[in-house]
């Protein structure tokens, strides 16, 4: 403590000479360091990939993925195996369906399912944690007691309640997992917001009379979206699982539509009469798509917030 | 301590109310009647079936009623499918059958995964932290509805040596794959959490002043290091339980076990709005009572939540 | 044969940046009932000396060298056996008393705990002698309030605290690891006075660890100087006082403020201790020092005895530091 006088200046001149190393900013930092973490660039190696056969699956197979292939149809078992010589490269369904054409079906409709989900979390959940946080008292209790209680509702149970109720359709089914997600999302942004709110710039754009809403979209937010970033890349497995759950039990998206969880439960019903491919491909994608958020996200975690670990 | 949980109880009692109500006013909600059927009926049995349940009052006198009813008698009211059966019976058949796997799942998911988080977190960077972290990495992505169907695969048609379904008044060969299929995925995340709390409450002050005192080192740990480190672990415990609840759904139309998951699917696709609220809100109660024991486990470990 | 002796003992830790070599070639000896002052800046390395003695390292921490207690080698012992010694022979007073004691148990039972391991005595008869230790560091209501939790006493009642726990088995050597630096000003000189009365009380040999000249002067009779993990001077504490034989120790004493000097600027000595990932070479003072000599950048001087209980390491004479 005798020395703290020459400290500052000592440490005033390791920060000046800091800046002139460090002139990138923080996104290119946290490029750089996600760029070396190799399971996260492999996740992300792997998600263009399934992106691409979700997209380009259906042009490849020779078949639709609701067209039936009555040559095969009934004797999945005998005939409907892997082969090159029928055109059905991944095998048929238990319908004689194609099932590489169901599985690319099928693994957009996750896909999406899980990019819709986590964008509608992001939105809600951003404004109303921010919001929250940014006018703190009462109105921030009341928000935060809500999100409270809404918590304890058993929500999977309420997504297929609406799912009967309203008609299962993915509209619905968007709706629903939308309604889930924006939950957690609001409680880290409201934590955030609130130690963002202390900072300088903060007070100084207060003072200097910026209107709230302003404040909360041109400084808070922006500031927010790292750890926004982060979070929705580990939603949208989430909500991946959220409707391939639905989907297993049957509620989720309506036939001749598909999605992986459907996939699997339909693989998973018929494998004991050996036709195990009905429920390995679904299954492979299924899994890949999980790893490969699973290491994408925890390779953005350390990126943008390398304390966090 | 009392007075803590009493503040606790207070929160817990309006929060149920507001479940009850919202609940209603969803099920009113729905487009078409209960006896809304592809085949209409005659008008006069309509008006005679509405006048039995309850339908012709206003909506205010329809709710005090329902909501009076599940405070006062903890009836959920007669099911709207099957007509001499009331969703207190269809619950009531279900329901033990989910208790039994689901509180072995659970007992096991969280005796199992403390162990293994501190085993992991005490042998660091040793085969039982790899496996510990493998586990949850694992597990992280396969999700019941995944493990159910391969657990299956293995030990009933490779193996041979579980049955694939049933339930059997809860023989435990019948028990075992369902509480795997329920429980992993919870141990596994438990396992995780326990192990980066108990790493980082072992680098704290207080455990030095432990190892100082000569004590060995399993008295540190368990005496010293793991109440701080189980902090975090409650506070996950309250979501692993509507999410194992949840999964008991998955489990009971895999396994055909009959829990009540099997009821909620089955009124769900029969659209028996009345079965189906009650089980949510079933599962609603079960899970603010549970966050309630949370609470008070909290308390328990913290002394200075207690005052 | 001295109760404790420190020979060449050497602290490093292995890290992501390097190797850090915290403390290097210390030597001193602390005879039954003695006390001796460690002082140094933070990062000196003079806590680290204090976890290798107790064997308390980082994980990532290696000692080398010896340090004998009452005659036997306690480096690198097995843990039974350190654990033998904790508390029993060789306790600790640590610096934080808001984090230092267990936030989840009363202090009770965090206590009796220390009686009741090494000396197998049955709780209630722990718990007893808990108290009239408690007593001892003057806690009013001792018997009543050691049923608390650690939260519900004040910053200076937890050191008293930690202090009695320090002290139940009446240990031969007492180690107090900068036991006021978290305390307010108040409070650390009656803690002080109480370390002080105690130690005369139980007549235990005493190591105290500060970054506070003052502080060791109204307590120690001998001190060690501690830079960059070296000794750079010893002697008694009063004929440090009066003739310091080293730069570092000028600096410090001229640091200190005074009540007599009336206006003037503080002094501090300019620069700010040394990176200590690098391998060191010559004095590591050397950048700092206001006397520094062509040879300081690559020699590092051995500490050499100069008068009766004195030593120094540095390259002037000792003529020039009159």
């Amino acid at each position: 403590m005798i020395l703290s006088p020459i400290d500052m200046t000592a440490l005033a001149a390791r920060l000046a000479s800091l800046d002139e190393v460090a002139g990138r900013s923080l996104w290119a930092d946290a490029r750089a360091r996600f760029m070396r973490n190799r399971a996260a660039v492999g996740g992300l190696i792997a998600l263009v990939l399934i992106t691409l056969f979700a997209l380009t699956g259906e042009l490849i197979a020779p078949w639709s993925y609701e067209e039936i292939d009555w040559a095969v149809m009934g004797k999945a078992a005998e005939l409907g195996a892997p082969a090159m010589a029928n055109g059905h490269y991944f095998g048929v369904d238990d319908l004689g369906r194609d099932m590489l054409a169901r599985t690319a079906q099928g693994t957009r409709i996750s896909l999406l399912v899980g990019i819709i989900g986590a964008l509608i979390s992001v939105v809600v959940g951003t404004l109303y944690g921010a919001i929250a946080g940014y006018v703190g008292g009462r109105t921030d209790q009341i928000m935060m007691r809500i999100v409270d209680i809404l918590l304890a509702i058993p929500f999977m149970f309420v997504i297929i309640l609406l799912l009967v109720m309203f008609g299962r359709s993915l509209f619905m089914l968007f709706l629903g997992i939308g309604l889930l997600s924006w939950l957690s999302m609001a409680r880290i942004v409201r934590g955030q917001t609130l130690t963002l709110k202390g900072r300088e710039f903060i007070e100084a754009a207060r003072a200097s009379g910026v209107p709230a809403p302003i404040i909360i979209l041109r400084h808070i937010i922006p500031n927010l979206l790292g750890i926004v970033a982060v979070y929705a890349t580990l939603l949208i497995p989430e909500m991946i699982v959220t409707e391939s759950f639905i989907s297993f039990l049957g509620l989720g998206v309506q036939e001749p539509l598909t999605s992986l969880g459907r996939l699997i439960s339909e693989g998973a019903g018929t494998m004991r009469y050996g036709t195990i491919w009905q429920l390995a491909f679904p299954l492979f994608f299924f899994v890949a798509t999980m790893f490969a958020f699973f290491f994408v996200g925890d390779g953005l975690r350390d990126a943008l917030d390398p304390k966090d670990r | 301590m009392l007075s803590f949980i009493f503040k606790r109880v207070m929160v817990a009692i309006p929060t149920l109310l507001i479940l009850i109500i919202l609940s209603f006013l969803l099920m009113h909600a729905a487009p078409g009647g209960p006896f809304t059927q592809e085949k209409a009926l005659p008008p006069e049995v309509l008006a005679n079936l509405n006048a039995k349940y309850g339908l012709d009052q206003p909506l205010w006198r329809q709710m005090l009623s329902y909501v009076w009813g599940i405070v006062a008698h903890f009836d959920f009211g007669p099911s709207f499918i099957y007509k001499d059966r009331t969703v207190n019976e269809i619950i009531a058949q279900g329901f033990p059958v989910t208790l039994t796997y689901g509180a072995i799942g659970f007992v096991l998911a969280v005796v199992g995964g403390v162990g293994l988080g501190i085993a992991a977190a005490v042998y660091q960077n040793s085969a039982a932290d790899y496996l510990a972290v493998g586990i949850a990495i694992g597990a992280q992505v396969l999700p019941n509805f995944v493990l159910a169907p391969i657990l299956v695969l293995v030990f009933t048609l490779w193996l041979g040596w579980l049955p694939g379904g049933g339930w059997e008044g809860g023989a435990w060969p019948y028990v075992i794959m369902p509480v795997i299929a329920l429980g992993t995925s919870y141990m596994a995340s438990i396992a995780r959490i326990m192990r980066s709390s108990m790493l980082e409450v072992l680098t704290s002050n207080h455990i030095r002043t432990a190892r100082a005192k000569g004590l060995p080192e399993y008295k540190v740990i368990m005496r010293h290091a793991f109440k701080p480190a189980l902090v975090p672990v409650l506070s996950y415990l309250g979501p692993a339980f509507v999410a194992m609840i949840t999964g008991s759904v998955v489990v009971d139309m895999y396994f055909s076990t009959g829990g009540i998951g099997k009821a909620f699917v089955d009124s769900a696709l029969n659209r028996d709005y009345a079965v189906m609220m009650g089980v949510t809100l079933l599962v609603g109660f079960l899970t603010i009572l549970f966050n309630l024991i949370v609470d008070i486990l909290y308390a328990w470990i913290d002394p200075k939540i207690r005052y | 044969m001295a109760l404790l002796d420190v020979n060449d003992l050497g602290v490093s830790f292995a890290t992501a940046d390097g190797t850090v070599n915290a403390v290097n070639g210390v030597s001193f000896a602390l005879e039954r009932g003695q006390t001796l002052g460690i002082v140094g800046e933070s990062g000196s390395g003079k806590s680290q000396i204090a976890f290798a003695i107790m064997g308390l390292l980082a994980k990532n921490g290696r000692a080398r060298g010896s340090v004998k207690f009452d005659g036997t080698q306690i480096l690198g012992a097995t843990k039974p056996a350190l654990n033998a010694l904790r508390a029993n022979h060789i306790a600790m007073v640590f610096q934080d008393p808001m984090t230092a004691l267990n936030p989840y148990m009363r202090v009770s039972d965090q206590m009796a705990e220390v009686l009741v391991h090494h000396k197998g005595m049955s709780k209630t008869d722990a718990i007893a002698a808990s108290a009239q230790m408690l007593d001892a560091v003057k806690i009013p209501g001792a018997r009543q309030r050691i049923r608390l939790y650690p939260h519900e006493f004040s910053g200076g009642m937890r050191q008293r605290i930690m202090i009695a726990m320090a002290l139940l088995c009446k240990p031969d050597l007492l180690i107090a690891d900068e036991p006021t630096t978290a305390l307010d000003v108040t409070v650390q000189a009656q803690i002080m006075q109480l370390l002080a009365e105690l130690q005369r009380e139980f007549g235990m040999a005493t190591m105290l660890i500060t970054h506070d000249l003052g502080v060791i002067a109204g307590f120690c009779r001998e001190v060690i100087v501690l830079y960059g993990g070296r000794v750079m001077e010893q002697a008694p504490v009063d004929d440090l006082f009066a003739a310091p034989s080293h730069p570092y120790t000028r600096g410090l004493l001229a640091a200190i403020p005074r009540l007599e000097s009336t206006g003037g600027a503080l002094r501090a000595i300019a620069g700010s201790p040394p990176n200590m990932t690098k391998a060191q070479v010559g004095c590591p003072f050397a950048p700092r020092c206001d006397m520094v000599l062509p040879a300081c950048a690559s020699t590092m001087p051995d500490l050499l005895p100069f008068a009766p209980a004195r030593a120094r390491a540095c390259n002037r004479r000792l003529e020039d530091m009159a």
